[in-house]
């Protein structure tokens, strides 16, 4: 991997620091590595767990938190807890502060026991309130479960989903272009075909359809590993081919000669001497390419074609918002909608900066 | 080489292509667990003669060669068998193709009535503050999920009762003058035209500043300054020409990606067009239907980019087929 430092390069000086000059780069950069650290804490910032669920509670209103109390002082911050009741002439469900009670809020206090990152046992939370108190800082869903909490639990998929379907679909496009440029003539027409008529599908089509005929009984591991390589196959045709132009003019230098005369094999000369060639354009293509990964499965799951309940992640959580009743009285169900929106868009003020350090000529900003 | 035999050309590459589209899609469809017929065969209305019409139409008793070989047959002569609820598939393909045409008609036609213009303000001002405002507006443009937008929009309409909520006509549609039907599907448009139009500008309206940037460089566009010409003229008369051409060939692109984005858009809105026909068609895995509307977004989307090329080889005749 001769060329590995030349890449090592525009991925850490150049595109970095223009990041960090860019003004905007630099705040959409600072907002993700943000909205990563919390997701990534998310079982310690989270008062409550995944599965936590108050059958009670379902819908309640954002808690509110006061810091002054009845008597005008400034005080620990507290809250009180919602009373649940039912209007049986409008048939309405009404939450109401039960103000007989003050629960204050505490601080890396002892509750629920959780792994941190998978392993290390821990039992300390950001925040939580005092015991038979309830803080839902983003109100509730239909299951009585915590918003905030599954925000950033549903961030763990959301995010990380886009990368992980990058990591089978690059390698993909990057072999599929290879083969495809470096033996030209009948293999390449063909390939190409192939290629071409997988672009013509609508791609949103195409993706509803493999999702649909995922089998309905499986671990929410193994959906969260098909839907990946789902929204992976979606794609890498497009950019399978702009590898195989560069295959075909890098096929022509002398050290892919060098390597055909010393011997190596077909698959070892475009994989270690060709493919590497085109790793500066691959990294650009795939940091642009992660905002619409992201688009596709949080409308996947919107749809009730991605991940499924009871797992979380922004799309399936504002499947919840589908309904005029649920959007109207309880906009707090909508907060996913704004995550994804954050998200994406630093995403693409990212992408939009790299495109311009690594290619001067282009002048898209 | 004259119109006629770009067109005929470029018509002869498709055959093959929506070949291959075909044959794809129904191996990946085939390649579900489920019975084709299960869902018609658990509706009470559906008589045992259209049931054993399916069969021998589909060939089920046959290899799966042969099934794809009839499939083909009956699609091209435009038989496309019967739904789970018992219309038959082109009918409900028919009805709903006009709604998706409508509905991406009119928004190509706002997105380039006003991205070209923005792109050349953004050009014309590079680097000053309106077009750093301009980028900023079509990055958020360009972030927003269309399903998301959609349902703010749906929360506005609601609340203040001025849209319609879903659907494309009013429930008393039947009983109106021709005038008033027109402004009733019109009004229906307005929400999912407006949010199909604002995800869709972005991308427009950034190609034609990138592509009048480039053409601002170019040696003629230098030329033409040096013999003195007015601002106004080099930049209207020569620039301009030339920066458009391309946007021509992104007509087809836009039509693909409308084509697809436009799936959710009409699922929030409730708008009965071909990609809210699809999703309920895998939702209750309707496989006659959905190898129906898989097959017909894809032939919509290569004539879309046909009709591109060749309206790019009239307005630039140096054009030729790959």
């Amino acid at each position: 991997m001769a060329n590995l430092p030349e890449f090592n390069d525009i991925a850490d000086k150049n595109i970095f620091q223009s990041i960090m000059q860019d003004k905007f780069a630099r705040i959409a950069f600072y907002i993700l590595v943000f909205l990563y650290i919390s997701v990534f804490l998310a079982s310690f910032i989270s008062p409550y767990s995944k599965e936590y669920s108050n059958r009670n509670k379902a819908y309640a209103p954002p808690s509110k938190i006061y810091i002054i109390n009845e008597k005008g002082r400034l005080c620990a911050p507290y809250t009180y807890n919602y009373i649940r009741s039912f209007d049986k002439e409008t048939y309405d469900t009404k939450y109401t502060e039960d103000r007989a009670h003050k629960y204050k809020v505490k601080y890396f206090a002892k509750g629920g026991k959780y792994k941190l990152f998978g392993i290390i046992p821990c039992q300390r939370h950001f925040y939580d309130v005092e015991k038979g108190g309830e803080l839902y800082l983003l109100g509730t869903d239909i299951n009585g479960r915590d918003n905030f909490s599954r925000l950033l639990y549903g961030g763990q998929i959301s995010l990380t989903i886009g990368f992980l379907a990058l990591l089978v679909s690059f390698p993909l496009g990057m072999i599929y272009g290879g083969i495809s440029g470096y033996f030209g003539g009948k293999t390449d027409f063909i390939m190409m075909r192939i290629a071409e008529a997988i672009m013509s599908i609508p791609s949103f089509y195409l993706l509803i359809i493999l999702a649909a005929i995922l089998p309905a009984n499986m671990t929410s591991v193994q959906r969260f590993a098909l839907i990946v390589v789902i929204l992976a196959l979606i794609g890498w045709a497009g950019f399978s081919r702009v590898v195989r132009g560069m295959v075909l003019s890098i096929k022509k230098r002398e050290f892919v000669t060098a390597s055909e005369a010393m011997g190596a094999s077909a698959f070892r000369t475009i994989v270690f001497h060709i493919l590497p060639q085109t790793l500066s354009y691959v990294i650009v293509a795939m940091t642009l390419s992660v905002p619409s990964y992201i688009l596709s499965e949080s409308g996947l799951s919107f749809l009730g074609l991605g991940i499924q309940q009871p797992d979380a992640s922004w799309g399936n959580m504002l499947k919840e918002a589908q309904e005029f009743a649920n959007i109207i009285s309880r906009p707090w169900l909508l907060t996913p909608g704004f995550l994804i929106f954050v998200a994406v868009l630093a995403f693409n003020v990212i992408g939009d900066t790299i495109r311009d350090a690594v290619d001067p000529n282009s002048r898209e900003r | 080489m004259n119109l006629a035999g770009y067109i005929f050309k470029r018509i002869l590459q498709t055959i093959p292509l929506l070949f291959m589209v075909s044959i794809i899609s129904f191996f990946l469809i085939r390649l579900a667990p489920v019975d084709p017929l299960a869902e018609l065969k658990l509706n009470p209305s559906i008589t045992q003669e259209t049931l054993n019409y399916e069969v021998q139409r589909l060939g089920l008793d046959k290899p799966v060669i042969v099934q794809y070989g009839l499939w083909l047959k009956s699609f091209v002569k435009g038989d496309l068998g019967y739904c789970t609820t018992g219309e038959k598939v082109s009918d409900k393909l028919l009805e709903r193709i006009p709604n998706t045409l409508l509905l991406t008609g009119f928004v190509i036609l706002f997105t380039w009535l006003v991205g070209i213009p923005l792109g050349i303000v953004a050009a014309l001002n590079w680097r000053k503050p309106v077009d750093r405002i301009l980028t900023i507006l079509s990055s958020i443009g360009m972030a927003i999920p269309s399903f998301f937008f959609a349902l703010l929009l749906l929360i506005f309409a609601v609340k203040t009762g001025w849209f319609p909520t879903g659907g494309i006509t009013s429930y008393n549609y039947s009983e109106m003058t021709p005038l008033h039907k027109v402004l009733d599907v019109l009004h229906h448009l307005v929400l999912p035209v407006v949010v199909l139009f604002t995800i869709s500008l972005s991308g427009l309206q950034r190609q034609m500043r990138g592509n009048l940037l480039d053409v601002l460089e170019a040696d003629y566009v230098k030329f033409a300054r040096a013999k003195g010409l007015s601002e106004n003229k080099v930049i209207y008369k020569h620039a301009l020409r030339n920066a458009v051409n391309p946007m021509v060939t992104l007509l087809g692109f836009e039509f693909a990606s409308l084509l697809s984005g436009a799936a959710l858009t009409e699922y929030v809105f409730q708008f009965p067009g071909l990609g809210r026909l699809i999703l309920e068609a895998v939702m209750k895995s309707d496989i006659n239907l959905v190898m129906a509307s898989l097959m017909i977004g894809t032939v919509m989307l290569v004539l879309g980019n046909l009709l591109a090329d060749i309206l790019l080889k009239i307005v630039d005749p140096r054009v030729e087929v790959a």
